[in-house]
């Protein structure tokens, strides 16, 4: 696997901490899991509740690296503001990036991110920028001192899986050495399989696993589904055909 | 002076924003902040002078996907 910016995860698996049932099965999943990174977000916090701080303390006791969320900025100054605060709460240059574009898709606005990629990693953040697969975009984002891209593989939170095979399969040819990850829209094992033997080198999923009767066998299950569809990578598959081979040898074969 | 703070009015006798902080309630509190709009570092909360009006974001580690 590829490093992130210099770092070497356990595992491909980034697992987000949205939407569990409750503290202690989100724990479980991670657990479960074994998840090379947790992602995480900020929100408004109560002086008197103070929900933030249990929050914080449940997740540094899983003693995972944490990629923060810009998740529901739809501004370039929204982004680069949440991306600075990110960066003091949580001690990390580590930022996932998302500049919202689209209500329906929550697609990215694709500009804006370029242009908050660009002015984050001016200021020393190492930036994972949510994006499509487009091409041109991932190029620009590359420009703007982006070291690794993470398009989608369908709208956030729809488990549609991989859309765009091809969009996907042509970034990973067009960018070898960049580390790639699937961001979004998975919503069953196989569909993680499939982007790890793509030769994508991580994917980020929330909502399949949190969502799930058994969020955390189903984290297990992502796990394995993921290491399986590295190793099968890393082992080189095999070329699909049209046409049948047969796969026992005809020499030798009896006259009957 | 009256100030809003996470988007709702409240009231504070402090000057400055690290005075603020501890007298809504958020000392100790692992928390990042902006006035305005603008982001402001933990280490300049201090000397941040606070105006009638400021609108002041308190945000905390959450869940995120």
């Amino acid at each position: 696997m590829r490093p992130f910016y210099g770092t070497q995860l356990a595992n491909g698996l980034m697992l987000g901490t949205a939407q569990y049932p409750s503290p202690s099965i989100l724990a479980d999943a991670f657990r479960r899991s074994g998840a090379g990174v947790a992602t995480v977000s900020l929100r408004r916090e109560s002086g008197r509740e103070r929900a933030g701080q249990d929050f914080w303390a449940l997740i540094r006791d899983l003693g995972v690296p944490v990629l923060p969320n810009t998740a529901g900025c739809h501004s370039v100054k929204e982004a680069v503001t949440t991306a600075h605060m990110a960066r003091e709460l949580f001690g990390t240059k580590w930022i996932k990036l998302e500049v919202i574009g689209e209500e329906d898709t929550l697609q990215p606005d694709v500009f804006g991110l370029v242009e908050a990629a660009r002015i984050l990693a001016e200021d020393g953040f190492e930036v994972f920028p949510y994006t499509t697969e487009d091409l041109v975009v991932a190029d620009r984002l590359l420009q703007a001192g982006c070291e690794v891209l993470m398009p989608w593989g369908a709208p956030i939170g729809s488990g549609m899986g991989l859309n765009n095979l091809f969009g996907l399969r042509a970034m990973r040819a067009h960018f070898p050495d960049v580390p790639l990850v699937i961001d979004a829209g998975i919503g069953l094992p196989s569909q993680a399989a499939r982007a790890m033997e793509l030769g994508f080198d991580a994917v980020l999923l929330n909502t399949a696993v949190a969502k799930a009767g058994d969020p955390a066998a189903m984290a297990e299950a992502f796990a394995i589904a993921i290491r399986a569809g590295q190793m099968a990578a890393e082992a080189d598959p095999m070329e699909p055909r049209d046409m049948a081979v047969p796969s026992t040898p005809l020499i030798g074969k009896a006259f009957l | 002076m009256n100030i809003t703070l996470n988007g709702a009015a409240c009231e504070t006798a402090a000057t400055d924003l690290a005075a603020a902080l501890v007298e809504l309630g958020f000392a100790d509190a692992v928390v990042a902040t902006a006035v305005n709009g603008a982001f402001v570092p933990a280490a300049a909360r201090g000397d941040f002078q606070l105006n009638s009006g400021d609108q002041i974001e308190v945000l905390a580690p959450m869940q995120g996907g």
